[in-house]
């Protein structure tokens, strides 16, 4: 048992599922010798040479093109995107042949591929570097997004997303990376995939969120707890597809929900889940389902930032609205 | 043509390609100028059978071989009749839109003979020829056009790719795909066969870049006839030839006849023994013309004129093929009539099989979308279960 941090935890997760399995391969912009630019990828290219940990020439289209190539003559490619602003070049080969490559093959060819990427604001980085657009993805069939938000659960969720034989959009927070540390064990156990992990039980509202959003809303829950308001938190996890029955389960219990992400409003995962509770758990509800989420704006720059992603206020607010609400 | 830049792996070019680097010496010479040659580059072309298919240069070792040259010709005239037939097909009702291949017969079975069955083969969408040279059925084919997933699941080499439809999209999947050969040192080698149009594409030209920079195992046909849709090869780029487009990429590239089926398939056994031996990639370029409309859902006659079709059809590389091997005496009126024959009895065969095949499963949309099909997604599986 060592406490590391997020990051810290994912180049162990490389560097097992590498040790573990000789066709995981990790390639990108500046793996190798430079360690990635959040350094996740650090130290494995001296311990497992530069056929295996590659460095690629600078070309998203051509980097998630070969990671299909790579797939599909059985190797497991871990692909880095530098930053989830850099993916769009990229979007054609996962959404039109690392998704479809199985169904239009009918079985014959198949791509487990993980392309893992940075995501989010909060870090002070240029124009292009801090989107959360996990929606885009979660939206096209054939694909899993997998978005950690702590340390052990980076560890688990890597090496299940990498064991797994379908292609996975693995979402690093960047706010997370060196935030906090954590026991984890490097003991090669994945985590489940599909299913959402109750992070805490409570009795009055549920919070649901994701990503570098649980930190916040975890930091609510303290608050509310001090007003007297019972909240359960739900870390969704892997957003596509989506564990819906534990989400359900849970407002059966508490009768309000309250979505958190730090995507936009429009068309985010958090419209998925209140269409879904609408459906199959209105009758559940005591209050409207709130959301707590970015306005439907660009990204700023960094002066804007905070204003920018949602914060513990918000989420409080939301909650006690939800409680309240008469 | 020639154009000046450096090159240093020169010594992987074959005879074909007369490269000239001079570059270390000019710039060390106590002569240098303002602005100097530091490289030079030339693309050759080649050609071994004129139009009315007598020799013009001393053929290669295959090209004296009768039975060699049969199989090559037999392919191209199954692929030609089945093309029609497909057409047929589709204009009444029986099967999808279709991209015809006709005139491409030399220069998809060109490149396809030139692999063998542990190569791995991507292509575009009009290599009809090719697919049937690797194995796959005309059943299987049809199956595809016909609107059926599982007509990729084919019989052909099962590492080979299904046709990409996206243009330039798999020049991407084939460095991959020769990524792999090259960490397991397999003698393998990876084709993708892509149109003119697609090497105006950033997907074309980076896979051409790092193939270069890795040395891959890797042949790029570019299949240039003369169309993209409406578009005609000089409004797609201002290169002289596409061939060219190799050298920015530091690989050799070449032009041949894409009519001439001697010539492709020897163009690219050179390749493909070069990528085999360690060599690295090379981009092809095959001339040749697309004789039908882009699909069955396009109208050619909105935006070419008749004549340069009639015109494209005195270099049909079909009747190349039979005018050469009547002119080695290989060929008879007797052997034409029974390959029409066979040809059309098979396609016919085919058309029977393909029209009795059942219908997709509706719950086949769900089977292979992951390999199991997430919980939280069965009950919309269920939805289609017995719906028909």
């Amino acid at each position: 048992m060592a406490e590391m941090t997020m990051v810290a935890a994912i180049t162990v997760a490389l560097a097992r599922a590498m040790q573990d399995d000789e066709r995981v391969l990790v390639l990108g912009e500046d793996v190798g010798a430079n360690g990635g630019v959040f350094r996740a990828t650090d130290g494995l290219q001296a311990r497992f040479g530069e056929e295996r940990v590659r460095d690629t020439p600078l070309a998203e289209t051509v980097i998630a093109g070969m990671s299909v190539g790579l797939a599909a003559q059985g190797f497991r490619p871990v692909t880095e995107f530098q930053f989830m602003g850099f993916i769009y070049p990229a979007l054609d080969q996962v959404i039109n042949h690392a998704g479809r490559m199985r169904n239009r093959s009918r079985g014959r060819l198949s791509c487990p591929i993980v392309f893992r990427s940075p995501s989010g604001a909060g870090i002070h980085a240029p124009e292009h570097h801090s989107e959360a657009t996990e929606a885009l993805f979660a939206h096209t069939p054939g694909i899993r997004v997998v978005i950690p938000s702590s340390p052990a659960r980076a560890y688990g969720l890597l090496l299940a997303s990498i064991a797994d034989p379908d292609p996975v959009m693995f979402f690093e927070p960047t706010r997370l990376y060196r935030a906090s540390k954590e026991e984890v064990e490097d003991n090669g156990q994945a985590l489940p995939l599909d299913v959402c992990f109750v992070l805490r039980e409570g009795s009055d509202v549920t919070l649901v969120t994701w990503g570098a959003m649980v930190k916040e809303t975890l930091a609510a829950v303290e608050q509310l707890e001090a007003e007297g308001i019972s909240a359960e938190v739900i870390d969704v996890a892997t957003v596509s597809p989506i564990d819906f029955d534990t989400i359900l389960a849970s407002i059966e219990k508490t009768g309000r929900i309250v979505i958190v992400h730090e995507a936009p409003l429009n068309c985010g995962i958090g419209a998925e889940i209140a269409a879904r509770v609408a459906e199959r758990g209105l009758l559940s509800l005591q209050a409207p389902i709130e959301r707590v989420t970015a306005p439907d704006v660009i990204v700023p720059l960094l002066r804007l930032e905070k204003d920018y992603m949602p914060g513990e206020k918000d989420i409080v607010e939301a909650a006690r609205r939800a409680v309240h609400f008469t | 043509m020639k154009v000046h830049g450096t090159l240093d792996m020169a010594e992987s070019f074959s005879s074909e390609m007369n490269v000239v680097t001079r570059g270390n010496e000019l710039r060390s010479g106590p002569e240098a100028g303002a602005e100097r040659v530091v490289a030079e580059f030339e693309i050759r072309h080649r050609q071994y059978l004129d139009a009315s298919g007598k020799l013009v240069a001393d053929p290669p070792a295959f090209a004296r071989d009768r039975d060699t040259m049969v199989s090559l010709y037999r392919a191209m005239t199954l692929s030609r009749i089945f093309d029609a037939k497909a057409i047929a097909l589709q204009r009444t009702g029986q099967l999808g839109t279709y991209p015809s291949s006709a005139g491409q017969e030399a220069a998809c079975i060109g490149y396809a003979s030139a692999m063998t069955d542990t190569d791995v083969m991507m292509t575009t969408y009009r290599e009809q020829p090719a697919q049937i040279w690797r194995g796959v059925t005309l059943t299987e084919l049809l199956q595809f056009w016909g609107g059926d997933e599982a007509g990729s699941n084919f019989s052909g080499p099962r590492e080979d790719f299904p046709v990409a439809v996206l243009i330039a999209s798999h020049a991407t999947h084939a460095v991959g795909v020769a990524t792999a050969f090259q960490i397991r040192k397999e003698p393998r080698v990876a084709v993708c066969a892509l149109g003119d149009g697609a090497t105006s594409k950033g997907d074309f030209y980076e896979s051409v870049n790092v193939a270069g920079v890795w040395r891959l195992p890797v042949v790029f046909m570019v299949i240039n006839n003369y169309w993209a849709i409406s578009m005609p090869r000089e409004k797609q780029t201002a290169a002289q030839t596409l061939a060219q487009k190799a050298i920015a990429g530091g690989i050799p590239g070449i032009q041949v006849d894409g009519n001439d089926i001697i010539a492709v398939r020897e163009v690219m056994n050179e390749a493909m023994e070069r990528a085999r031996s360690g060599g690295g990639p090379t981009v092809v370029e095959a001339l040749t013309y697309r004789m039908g409309d882009h699909t069955t859902a396009d109208d050619a006659s909105r935006y070419r004129r008749e004549e340069l079709v009639s015109a494209a059809w005195k270099l049909d590389p079909v009747a190349r093929a039979r005018s050469y091997l009547v002119a080695q005496q290989w060929w008879t009126k007797e052997d034409e009539e029974q390959l029409i024959a066979q040809c059309r009895a098979q396609v016919d065969a085919a058309v029977t099989e393909y029209l009795k095949l059942p219908p997709p499963s509706p719950t086949s949309m769900f089977d292979n979308l992951f390999e199991k099909l997430p919980h939280s997604l069965e009950w919309q599986r269920k939805k289609y279960e017995g719906s028909r």
